[in-house]
């Protein structure tokens, strides 16, 4: 069950490893998050590991781990912290971080989830194909559209998927995300 | 029971069949939607991964949206991710005031506001909970007896918000399951993670994780999904796994309403059944089992 008391962050602190430091202060290393985390398999440091490294304020180190963007958002540890510590928030917190950093080891995250927010800023809503057009450009490779050609063909022929050419949108959130860049960097 | 619908992005694209599936099967069960004016991404995992702020704000104004055309009404969500983001803004505007005088800042242009007086339910929750198997069973026009269904729930309906049923055990979707007449796929995977984005963006890793549960789907005809992330996921690569794995691992993968649209006899047309990329050999033929109403006259006949 979720916890009633969470550690409180303030918004302003969400972005500073202080603020992930004030999330895990509780952590008593049991390990229960790396035993449930379905990507432990394919990460280099478990996230046990990684929370000792956020407490300890090893910043540089942190960020050259696979762990968080390895995180798939399964809720897992979260629901099973015998602390109740918010730790998918935690990993989403060192994923904002890496993407307001433009920390290179995650490029290829960062740029799908950037080409992502570009496509709802345009229509107010994801355009998929727009979408996957966007990230190949921005990952300047030409050869990864090829990966992704037998599932595309397959959507395209079931009507799935539109055009995948980038449009001009009526851009309906501008407002919105215009405010969340002011709080944000201004809180 | 009148619900605002949110279909989301997917259900507009690559997961069209989810939405004609869900809209005519509601309709049959008697169940009344109208489409949320207007509505707005909810900002899937790319808006957590990048901005917290931007990860409320987005379905914050869907749910502002549903509070000033109708106050009171739920909004029903099929897709698993935007049901979370949705729920995760409900549950920070009313238990975190300074988030909600920040959301309401983005909002303010638009004239919007949100209070959180308005419910965010999943489909499933509404099917389970506002309908229930009964529901199925007094409607029932074809029985799907022989077939075998492995239910898979996946993350974000259930974790980190357990509201309908135990996060770490489900099985909700039993008795509606049973109520078309087939049996239930006992196994362990039916919560455990699909690898979500993994697939486009760490795709060794997704293939990993849904070739597990493919594996453990061995002896279903068919896993019933409630989400378009992991329906896309688990049927769109079963040949690599195979290839990978040396073991065929094809298996047919439905949306949930589309295995009870079936069993409520809709036409297969209104249920989007030629638009799903994993259907097995022959798996189409077994769900095409007679309606009873025919079986009946043919009785009769006889």
């Amino acid at each position: 069950m979720i916890p009633k008391e969470r550690p409180f962050v303030a918004p302003d602190k969400y972005h500073e490893l202080e603020g992930v430091q004030k999330m895990l202060a509780a952590c008593i290393q049991c390990g229960t998050c790396s035993g449930s985390c379905p990507n432990a398999f394919a990460m280099d440091v478990t996230p046990r590991t990684l929370w000792r490294m956020v407490l300890r304020g090893e910043k540089e180190a942190i960020f050259e781990t696979r762990t968080f963007i390895l995180c798939s958002s399964c809720y897992s540890c979260t629901l099973r912290c015998p602390r109740g510590l918010p730790l998918t928030d935690a990993m989403s917190a060192l994923k904002q971080m890496a993407f307001r950093e433009g920390r290179a080891p995650y490029k290829a995250s960062t740029r799908f989830y950037k080409s992502f927010l570009d496509s709802v800023r345009r229509h107010g809503r994801v355009r998929e194909g727009e979408m996957m057009t966007l990230y190949f450009l921005s990952m300047k490779n030409p050869l990864l559209p090829l990966q992704f050609a037998p599932l595309g063909i397959q959507l395209m022929l079931k009507g799935k998927v539109g055009a995948p050419f980038p449009t001009r949108g009526k851009r309906p959130l501008e407002s919105l995300f215009n405010k969340v860049m002011q709080l944000e960097n201004n809180p | 029971m009148k619900y605002f619908y949110y279909p989301g992005c997917s259900l507009e694209g690559t997961a069209r069949e989810y939405s004609l599936a869900t809209t005519a099967l509601l309709a049959a069960l008697g169940g009344e939607i109208e489409e949320l004016p207007d509505w707005n991404c909810c900002g899937a995992t790319a808006a957590e991964s990048c901005s917290r702020l931007l990860s409320l704000a987005l379905p914050a104004r869907n749910l502002a949206i549903a509070e000033k055309a109708a106050p009171g009404q739920d909004i029903l969500v099929p897709c698993s991710a935007c049901y979370l983001n949705m729920r995760r803004a409900w549950d920070k505007v009313r238990h975190d005031p300074a988030t909600r005088r920040q959301i309401n800042q983005t909002l303010e242009e638009e004239g919007l506001a949100v209070s959180g007086s308005t419910q965010v339910r999943h489909l499933l929750d509404v099917l389970c909970l506002d309908f229930g198997a009964d529901a199925v069973v007094t409607r029932l026009q074809r029985s799907l007896a022989g077939l075998v269904v492995a239910p898979y729930y996946g993350c974000q309906c259930l974790r980190p918000y357990p509201v309908f049923d135990d996060p770490e055990a489900p099985s909700c979707m039993e008795p509606l399951i049973q109520a078309t007449g087939a049996k239930v796929h006992p196994w362990s995977m039916s919560a455990m993670c699909c690898g979500a984005s993994h697939m486009t963006t760490k795709k060794e890793v997704g293939l990993a994780l849904v070739g597990e549960i493919l594996d453990d789907a061995k002896g279903a005809d068919v896993i019933v999904t409630v989400c378009p992330m992991c329906q896309m996921n688990l049927e769109a690569h079963q040949k690599k796994i195979s290839r990978q794995r040396g073991k065929d691992l094809s298996i047919s993968i439905l949306y949930l309403p589309q295995l009870l649209g079936m069993a409520l006899g809709l036409p297969e047309k209104d249920l989007g059944l030629d638009l799903n990329l994993g259907i097995a050999p022959g798996f189409m033929e077994k769900l095409r089992s007679p309606l009873i109403t025919q079986q009946a006259n043919k009785a009769d006949a006889a």
